[in-house]
């Protein structure tokens, strides 16, 4: 059972601690109606972020998220949980930094604890050209008030003494871009916040639902989807639900569900994998990123080793792990910290990425009327997840594209107006 | 791991080999509009299914081939030589 807007607090940690009595349930399992404003497929973090913000700042609340599994089962619970706002771009930079913003404050907003750590970021340079980018990406950031800069190998050791940063090592490290507000959060807490939250303001959250087809009309192509067309609804593994307005919050699926709406895509799907190691001791107080050497690390609460790298070369929907990325792993990893070669990994997992040819995301409108886009999320979407809702929310409720995602839209791939985050997204995440 | 056939080397890791993507139809030079080439260029269909791709044998012979993979099971069937 549900109850709405039962808060959490420490008076009812205490209570619950004492009592061990059961908690309520933290979101309602609503019956399907037939009809919505506004279904939003994909209950990762975008879907629910959107779903959240059209109840709280636009009163829009006959809304339904469908997913065809359970909510958090995409990317959004498999990620690194890095967040970040020293991009390359200065529309990504501005875009990414309100998100951080609006993880600031999430735990009282969403009156759930998401562990949010800003403990610094740190992205090495073993090369002139890396140092080049990183130098920058550091001057564009602070243009815009970002807190970032690069620092030489002695500050490096200063920050992250367990760093190899002798000068004869394979790669040796040069210097690195700074971002003292980096850091990692509690991914599934950050989902189920604003799950319980959306539900909270009367939002459906319907599970085990998938979306098969996009019902349209009048558009170019078959069935009358495509350019030109409008979007009628959703044909769902429970029934049909009609919808003026549907939201694509699928990513790595994202192509499959836009292909029912006749909208191609400038996607590919790939996995990206990651891994972690046993607990020790904290030792590592950083977030490292290493883009000469493919990998990134950062170190839980609890004290697990997280291992990240580049998204798999082949794209594929198979999720499976690889015997190249552990070894190619572990040899970068041991590159940068000697210290770690008697650790051993515990699991070794994998995501769907949907991957965009300039690693920025593709969101707003598209020539479908009532057919809207938030995905091309590839290895970085989780920390856009508060910004992205905020802004398709907006988008949703005023019916003109929110000006932080404006040069995100579709048509810049047919345009030829490309927002090139390669330089600032491939390796760290 | 998948097991590439090569028409050349025969089956090969594919860590030797670089996908290069799904298989588009080219435009035509002499007519196709700038929109039309760019969407040669990014827009994929990116199927969970068969699909015809080309892989370059970069570490053996530098063909370039086209097979059939699965991308959900990656089961792979046909060669061709391009
Ligand atoms: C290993 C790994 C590490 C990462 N590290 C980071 C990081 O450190 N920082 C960062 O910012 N990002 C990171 N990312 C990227 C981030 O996880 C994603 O970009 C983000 O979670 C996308 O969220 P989403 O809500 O858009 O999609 P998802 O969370 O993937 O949700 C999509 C949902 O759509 C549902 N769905 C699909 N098809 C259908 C259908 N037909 N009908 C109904 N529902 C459907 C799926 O079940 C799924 O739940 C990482 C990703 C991976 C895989
Ligand atoms: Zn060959």
């Amino acid at each position: 059972m549900s109850r709405h807007g039962y808060r959490y607090s420490a008076g009812k940690l205490l209570k619950h601690g004492v009592t061990r009595g059961d908690w309520p349930r933290m979101w309602s399992k609503p019956e399907r109606r037939d009809s919505y404003d506004v279904v939003i497929v994909g209950g990762g973090l975008h879907g629910l972020a959107t779903a959240y913000y059209l109840a709280k700042n636009h009163g829009i609340t006959n809304v339904a998220v469908v997913d065809k599994g359970y909510l958090g089962g995409g990317g959004s619970g498999r990620n690194t949980a890095i967040v970040r706002s020293n991009y390359l771009t200065p529309e990504g930079v501005a875009f990414y930094d309100r998100s951080l913003q609006l993880y600031n404050t999430m735990a009282s907003d969403l009156n759930l604890n998401v562990m949010l750590s800003r403990r610094g970021h740190l992205t090495l340079a073993h090369t002139d050209s890396a140092l080049r980018t990183m130098t920058w990406r550091a001057e564009v950031n602070k243009l815009l008030d970002i807190d970032s800069s690069v620092i030489d190998p002695e500050e490096v050791k200063r920050l992250t003494p367990s760093l190899d940063v002798s000068s004869d090592t394979r790669y040796p490290i040069l210097g690195a871009l700074y971002h003292p507000p980096g850091g990692i959060v509690r991914h599934d807490a950050v989902v189920w916040g604003y799950a319980r939250a959306a539900d909270h303001l009367g939002v459906h959250l319907l599970q085990d639902t998938e979306v098969l087809d996009i019902s349209c009309s009048g558009g170019d192509g078959p069935d009358g989807k495509g350019p030109g067309g409008r979007v009628t609804g959703v044909r769902t593994s429970r029934g049909d639900i009609s919808a003026p307005v549907v939201v694509n919050c699928t990513a790595g699926w994202a192509s499959l569900i836009s292909n029912m709406a006749g909208v191609p895509l400038a996607i590919t799907t790939h996995p990206l994998q990651a891994a972690v190691t046993e607990p020790c001791k904290v030792f590592l107080p950083t977030v490292v990123v290493s883009g000469s050497l493919h990998v990134y690390v950062s170190q839980t609460d609890r004290g697990e080793l997280v291992f990240g790298a580049s998204v798999d070369p082949i794209g594929t929907y198979r999720v499976n792990g690889t015997l190249e990325f552990t070894e190619e792993l572990a040899g970068h990893v041991l590159e940068l910290m000697p210290g770690i070669s008697k650790m051993r990994l515990m699991r070794q997992w994998s995501g769907l990425c949907d991957m965009t040819p300039d690693y920025s995301p593709i969101m707003g409108f598209t020539a479908v009327d009532g057919y809207l886009v938030d995905v091309g999320w590839g290895t970085y979407g989780f920390k856009a997840g508060p910004v992205a809702g905020e802004t398709m929310a907006e988008t949703i409720a005023t019916g003109r594209t929110a000006d932080l995602i404006a040069s995100f839209g579709i048509e810049r791939f047919t345009e030829g107006d490309l927002v090139g985050e390669k330089g600032a997204a491939a390796v760290g995440h | 791991m998948i097991l590439v056939p090569c028409p050349n080397c025969g089956p090969r890791n594919s860590s030797d080999l670089r996908n290069t993507g799904e298989v588009v139809p080219r435009p035509d030079a002499a007519t196709a509009s700038l929109s039309e080439w760019r969407s040669y260029l990014y827009l994929r269909d990116n199927p969970a299914g068969w699909v015809t791709e080309t892989w370059y044998c970069r570490s053996g012979c530098r063909t370039y081939f086209t097979i059939e993979r699965n991308t959900a099971t990656n089961e792979v069937r046909g060669l061709e030589r391009t």
